[in-house]
């Protein structure tokens, strides 16, 4: 008999890009003004791992690294259905690249006790690098799969999974042993809404674990600025070129218009 | 003959039964610049199921020596046999820069071998310069969006990055005649823990190369075919922003922005997009910018050389009355 499978999703809180001002003065990125929110491919990945919680059992474990005004996000996912939350917060984490970022939540994975599945976001919204699946399945010697688009079957007595990736102009079936990191796209099903009694235990009564590095076994300098092997040198902002801003109201002059512009391309 | 030190540049050539990633090629025109700027080698690391499939499709691109195992593994993309593989190639080679395509699947695989080697990585980056006081690789990261980028570099070695495609051109260099090496034997022993149950891809147009683009917008979604068919009659591809390939109406390779296609087309048409950062920054580089929507105060307006304010069925509908179709 297999053991009851363990879930892990990664979690992270994005600001709304849209709502995010870059000073070209002090070249410097205002957060201030956006709001947050659940990365969207995480919550995507959250909503497969409840899937999958619904057709085969087991837990689901939301796990996050950053700073404390991540708790009520993890306490949605909570509402949503997720079983524990754990957050990673310690203040040497501040400036952690996805090298870092993979290695603190690969421990935080081995702490838990590992996980038959972890399910992550394919990329965050704001860094997009796509680069921690990848690390957290290459540090902890799972198997891995990115752009997942549907987890087709899981087979636990014989610790299979089968998920379809995609490809340059398609698809791929693949079959991989687990433990497994999936990395899952960004709209692949609708995420469902907080219950509304779990919302009221996961907001008064559940207790959240928070992890510091020292918990993992970590020191100050293998995380944060200091441990990640990439440096931002500057920001630029990258303004697009100026444009005519050519304005047409009147439906015939724009349809002249535009097939003058389009004859004119060779 | 392992070497010492971390020295020279090496691209990562990718293909896929026999098809090479131009990506690739496009990394090779830019370096191949700043090789010859600081006489550099350039060194490519490929692994093929049959080398004689490719070779005349990468030899006169700019390396100096041509890298390469041989394995039926290497036919397509396999996670675990492409890392370890090219993990041992490049802890034998060790250049200090190494680049890759940021597909999705040399994505994949670059987000495994840093950590391997135990070294930084730069993601989908459009810029690739050298410091010339240090030595080390500047490159440009986009994020948020598309609206800032965040100049990079690496302290440990080797220093990797992925690279966006279509930031650079490809340049024949007949005048350069690469050493080819074989390192199969590195290879032999490999085996995978996964397997392919099928696989189902159709060519597509790449967009990113194509002169001119009809990108559908969600303001579309009523009528999807109506614009295919206009950009059918004006002898353009046809593209979408997020929101639709998000709902699943249009595959993610058709989709424009920071983070699907950059196009570099003379001209654009856009229809019912409303403009947010991120599909903007993928028509940055686009020749004419045209674009219909209903809302006059849409931000599209500001990224345009011609906003129409109006109904687009309607204006689309003359367009291929009156354009013959």
């Amino acid at each position: 008999m297999s053991p009851e499978p363990v879930y892990i999703v990664t979690m992270k809180v994005v600001p709304k890009t849209e709502e995010i001002r870059f000073d070209p003065v002090t070249k410097t990125v205002d957060r201030s003004k956006a709001t947050n929110e659940i990365n969207p491919a995480d919550k995507n990945a959250l909503e497969e791992a409840l899937k999958l919680k619904d057709k085969y059992g087991g837990k689901v474990i939301v796990l996050s690294m950053g700073p404390p005004f991540f708790e009520p996000f993890l306490r949605t996912a909570l509402a949503m259905g997720a079983d524990d939350a754990i957050l990673i917060s310690d203040k040497a984490l501040a400036g952690s690249d996805a090298y870092v970022t993979s290695m603190v939540l690969a421990k935080g994975i081995q702490k838990i006790g590992g996980a038959t599945l972890v399910l992550c976001g394919e990329e965050s919204s704001d860094g997009s690098t796509g680069q921690v699946p990848p690390g957290i399945a290459t540090w902890l010697g799972y198997s891995l799969a990115t752009f997942v688009s549907k987890i087709i079957s899981l087979d636990l007595e014989n610790k299979k999974v089968v998920v379809r990736r995609t490809i340059k102009g398609g698809y791929e079936d693949i079959d991989l042993p687990l433990p497994a990191v999936l990395a899952i796209e960004l709209g692949i099903n609708t995420p469902r809404f907080p219950d509304f009694r779990r919302k009221r235990w996961a907001e008064k009564e559940y207790k959240m674990t928070i992890w510091n590095i020292h918990d993992l076994g970590l020191k100050p300098e293998e995380v944060g600025l200091t441990g990640s092997p990439s440096r931002v040198k500057t920001l630029i902002e990258l303004k697009p070129p100026e444009r005519m801003r050519k304005i047409i109201t009147d439906p015939d002059q724009a349809v002249e218009e535009i097939i003058k512009i389009i004859k004119s391309i060779k | 003959m392992s070497r010492e030190e971390w020295r020279g540049f090496g691209v990562f050539i990718e293909q896929d039964e026999g098809v090479v990633e131009e990506t690739s090629l496009e990394i090779l025109g830019r370096i191949r610049e700043l090789a010859d700027k600081y006489n550099i080698k350039i060194t490519s690391f490929v692994l093929t199921d049959d080398i004689n499939r490719i070779i005349d499709k990468i030899r006169y691109y700019g390396s100096d020596e041509i890298v390469y195992a041989e394995n039926s593994l290497f036919k397509t993309y396999l996670s675990d046999v492409f890392s370890t593989a090219l993990y041992r190639l490049v802890s034998k080679y060790r250049p200090r820069y190494l680049l890759l395509p940021a597909t999705r699947n040399s994505r994949d695989l670059a987000g495994r071998l840093a950590i391997m080697l135990r070294t930084c990585l730069l993601a989908h980056v459009i810029s690739i310069d050298i410091d010339p006081e240090t030595m080390r690789m500047n490159a440009a990261v986009p994020g948020f969006g598309g609206n800032i980028a965040a100049v990079c570099e690496c302290v440990t070695m080797p220093e990797m990055a992925t690279v966006s495609p279509g930031v650079f051109t490809p340049k024949i260099r007949k005048d350069i005649e690469p050493k080819l090496i074989n390192e199969s034997d590195l290879t032999k022993d490999l085996k995978t823990s996964m397997r392919k149950i099928s696989r189902t891809s159709v060519a597509r147009p790449d967009i990113s190369r194509s002169e001119k683009i009809v990108v559908a917008g969600a303001g579309c979604i009523k009528d999807l075919e109506l614009i295919k068919r206009f950009a059918k009659i004006i002898g353009a591809e046809y593209a979408v922003t997020r929101p639709v390939a998000d709902a699943g109406l249009a595959p993610r390779d058709l989709q424009v922005g920071s983070t699907g296609i950059s196009l570099k087309s003379k001209l654009v048409i856009v229809l019912g997009a409303s403009g947010a950062p991120h599909f903007v920054s993928g028509i940055r580089d686009c020749g004419t910018v045209v674009s219909v929507n209903i809302d006059p105060d849409a931000p599209i307006k500001d990224f345009s050389d011609l906003f129409v304010v109006g109904d687009l069925y309607d204006i689309v509908k003359k367009l291929i009355d009156r354009l013959g179709g």
